[in-house]
């Protein structure tokens, strides 16, 4: 007999998310994800001045602030028509590329591990699901043990991050027209003294015990594939430009690779507790009008789709397009993308942070405008970000922003179909119904 | 010796004198702390548990920016502050707890553990449509909300801290429309509370307060709630800058050197210690990276400080009391 499992909250994640799982015959056949928490953001940027929003939109997410700063950024340098300097542009990959780092060693120890590991005995740690913790009682000692290290190496990345940025969470320099900060030779060096000791993490701690994982956990590459669509709206732009970046902008849809077009995004409500009228919309025209008590919905989250299929992004997304990783779509390819690309990204910041001109200029005028529109995308190191914005004399009229956790964590869509986390989970093999353990693995997978 | 009192084992053990399981590396300075400290301490500190005093962190409308600014905690390192100073019952980002365990921890300490533990508020409470715009966990009754959550624990607790502007002030969730009704923790349980704001506030803030807490009582708070410790004085009184405006020399664009005043510093209202703290292990802060201080501290945040990059009106720059002849209030010093 079918059993429904209610997991709420989902903990170890950045926000409020509830999962709901049909249970039959030891198998997960329906799931339901649910954001349970709406802020308004959208609302909020309505009538201001357009520059704050490089400030406000931050506080979407304190993990990754520097992401959605970075989007609005972008969405008004595209208004002001202004173009960063060469210096503005290789600080922002290295403030973007940090936090990658940061957030993809908080997202493996301190918010996914404990799904396979077992923590000290104590409180957070304990209580905890019962249920197949694999490794060795050395191996288990060893990745806890990195999981104090690790909150160590993280706290150094945003130390990184605050050398330019002027402090982490919530940093302050990225505005339109460049970054603040001036890239001096106390600076650099600080920073690559710093990133040696992350590097060394990295390749010598993070990498090995995610290839530990894999090797016990091996199933969990059969588990929890999703929808098999890819999307990247691509990230590090190499030259000023912006045509050429580090991973390409792109999707893959059930295995075929294209483009990836803007036009063909749409957000879709009918699930999801928002006017029905507003549903669908491609965000540069979208709207946000938040409807309570209606039958069906069950989520604060939009689902956006691409040609009208729902995507998956983040980590893996982006290596796969890019063709630095092809093994498969799994809860354990998730978390192996995540720590490969996490190395690729510390190796291109060695380069990156040679490249600053500590005498060239960090920030170009702006002349503000008071009408247009512009569109900021980029990618937070859990996926897609894009943000919209359009102006009317001189204030923001509409705000648009679609986060990552839109995209994966998305309800059904207009057509019912399930969103990517969603699927994930179905066929998700439930040993025992009171301790959901492969569930919170498939969903920490996407870092949520 | 009544019971719940603690005895001076259970306060070493507080310290730290406790060897965990694993090696978390480098001592905990406390651990040194002269034992006739002990005496003073013991009143405030009764009734907390045994060993390390409990601390249930629940997380409202926010972006859990607050709960990573503590991670990037220097001295004490928060290894040390998660496993032997604090007994972090309960916290969503951190805890490996999930569902109605999670939720059962939450209401154990509600029911059964009133006044013995701290309560730590991260975000704004959404009180719109009966809470219906912020969701947290179930039972046998139905759905429950974060203002459910924040009412009942607020209720028990021996003590409040609002920690980030959000809980402290309702901050950005409680900007102009407010669709979601986002009030500021105290206002939602009608009492005071201490109030660490920041967006997000430094970890010094937060452990100093906590710490102040549980070693020599309740800090002398001003009027908003804050710690006189950390919020004082203006960024402008003690300004690296301040030179500058002295001699009107101010910056015109974003990245110039210069006073950032017409750039729209909030400094010359935002009472915080940044200008001598510094942030991130003390790398950099806001006014440091050339970028105007956003008063991110204030119960004004943002929409009183908006536009962010506008200039304060002249009477806020230029007050009647000069930023350096401004006089703490006496418990403040």
């Amino acid at each position: 007999m079918a059993a429904t499992i209610i997991i709420d909250p989902v903990t170890r994640v950045e926000g409020h998310l509830k999962v709901e799982i049909e249970v039959d015959q030891g198998k997960v056949v329906e799931a339901k994800c649910t954001g349970s928490l709406f802020r308004g953001f959208e609302l909020i940027m309505r009538g201001r001045e357009p520059k704050d929003a490089q400030q406000l939109t931050q506080r979407i997410c304190g993990i990754c602030p520097q992401s959605h700063g970075l989007a609005a950024s972008l969405a008004l340098e595209e208004v002001f028509g202004v173009e960063p300097p060469e210096n503005a542009r290789i600080m922002r990959n290295l403030m973007q590329g940090i936090n990658y780092v940061m957030s993809h060693l908080l997202h493996f120890y301190h918010l996914t591990a404990l799904d396979y590991v077992k923590g000290p005995d104590m409180a957070p740690f304990i209580p905890a699901y019962q249920g197949d913790y694999r490794l060795s009682k050395e191996d288990n000692e060893a990745v806890a043990h990195h999981y104090f290290q690790a909150l160590d190496i993280r706290k150094k990345c945003h130390e990184m991050l605050a050398l330019f940025g002027g402090k982490m969470p919530h940093s302050v320099t990225s505005v339109p027209g460049g970054v603040t900060e001036r890239p001096t030779p106390d600076k650099i060096v600080s920073w690559v003294w710093r990133l040696k000791e992350v590097k060394q993490f990295v390749d010598g701690v993070y990498v090995p015990d995610v290839l530990l994982l894999g090797k016990a956990y091996a199933d969990y590459f059969r588990i929890g594939a999703g929808c098999l669509n890819l999307l990247s709206f691509g990230v590090f732009p190499l030259e000023k430009t912006h045509q050429q970046k580090f991973f390409k902008r792109g999707t893959s849809l059930k295995g075929r690779e294209g483009e990836m077009e803007v036009a063909r995004i749409s957000e879709e409500v009918t699930y999801s507790w928002y006017q029905d009228e507003t549903s669908p919309k491609n965000p540069k025209e979208g709207a946000t009008s938040p409807q309570l008590h209606k039958e069906k919905a069950y989520s604060f989250v939009k689902a956006p789709r691409y040609a009208g299929l729902p995507c998956e992004v983040g980590p893996l997304a982006r290596m796969w397009i890019n063709g630095d990783y092809r093994r498969g779509i799994s809860v354990m390819d998730r978390i192996t993308a995540r720590a490969l690309e996490c190395q690729k990204v510390v190796q291109a910041l060695e380069d990156w942070i040679l490249q600053l001109k500590p005498n060239e200029k960090t920030c170009n005028r702006v002349n503000p405008v008071r009408q247009g529109e512009g569109a900021g995308l980029t990618e937070a190191p859990r996926g897609a970000v894009g943000h919209w914005i359009r102006l009317r004399e001189g204030k923001t009229e509409n705000y648009q922003i679609v986060p990552p956790t839109n995209w994966n964590c998305s309800p059904r869509d207009d057509g019912q179909v399930r969103g990517p986390m969603e699927e994930a989970l179905i066929g998700t093999p439930i040993e025992d119904r009171k301790n959901p353990i492969e569930a919170a693995r498939v969903i920490h997978s996407f870092d949520p | 010796m009544a019971k719940g009192e603690m005895t001076r084992r259970d306060f070493l053990r507080f310290f730290g004198t406790t060897a965990l399981g694993i090696s978390l590396g480098g001592g905990l300075a406390a651990e040194t702390l002269a034992l006739e400290k002990v005496e003073k301490v013991l009143p405030v500190l009764k009734g907390l548990g045994d060993g390390r005093p409990s601390v249930i962190w629940f997380q409202g409308a926010g972006c859990t920016g607050c709960s990573i600014s503590l991670l990037n905690a220097v001295h004490p390192h928060i290894a040390e502050v998660l496993t032997r100073i604090i007994n972090l019952e309960a916290h969503q980002t951190l805890m490996t707890a999930s569902g109605a365990r999670a939720v059962d921890i939450y209401r154990e300490a509600m029911e059964k553990k009133a006044g013995q533990f701290i309560l730590i508020v991260e975000g704004a409470v959404p009180t719109a449509e009966k809470g219906l715009y912020g969701r947290f966990g179930e039972d046998e009754k139905g759905e429950k909300t974060i203002l459910h959550w924040v009412s009942e624990l607020g209720r028990t607790a021996r003590a409040v801290v609002s920690v980030g502007t959000c809980a402290a002030f309702g901050g950005i969730p409680a900007a102009e429309p407010n669709p979601i009704g986002a009030k500021s923790v105290a206002a939602v349980l009608g009492k005071p509370v201490i109030n660490v704001p920041g967006c997000p506030p430094h970890p010094d803030w937060i452990i100093g307060t906590l710490a102040h807490l549980l070693l020599f009582g309740p800090p002398a708070l001003d009027d908003w709630g804050r710690p006189h410790l950390f919020f004082g004085k203006t960024i402008h009184a003690n300004c690296p800058r301040y030179f500058d405006f002295e001699k009107q020399c101010y910056a015109r664009h974003l990245g110039d050197d210069g006073c950032l005043v017409f750039l729209g510093c909030k400094g010359p209202i935002a009472q915080a210690d940044c200008a001598q703290r510094h942030w991130n292990n003390g790398v950099n802060w806001c006014i440091g990276s050339k970028a105007p201080c956003l008063g991110c501290v204030q119960p004004e945040f943002p929409d009183r400080l908006s536009p962010l990059y506008a200039a304060l009106p002249e009477e806020k720059i230029r007050p009647a009391v000069h930023p350096l002849d401004q006089k703490l209030p006496k418990e403040g010093r």
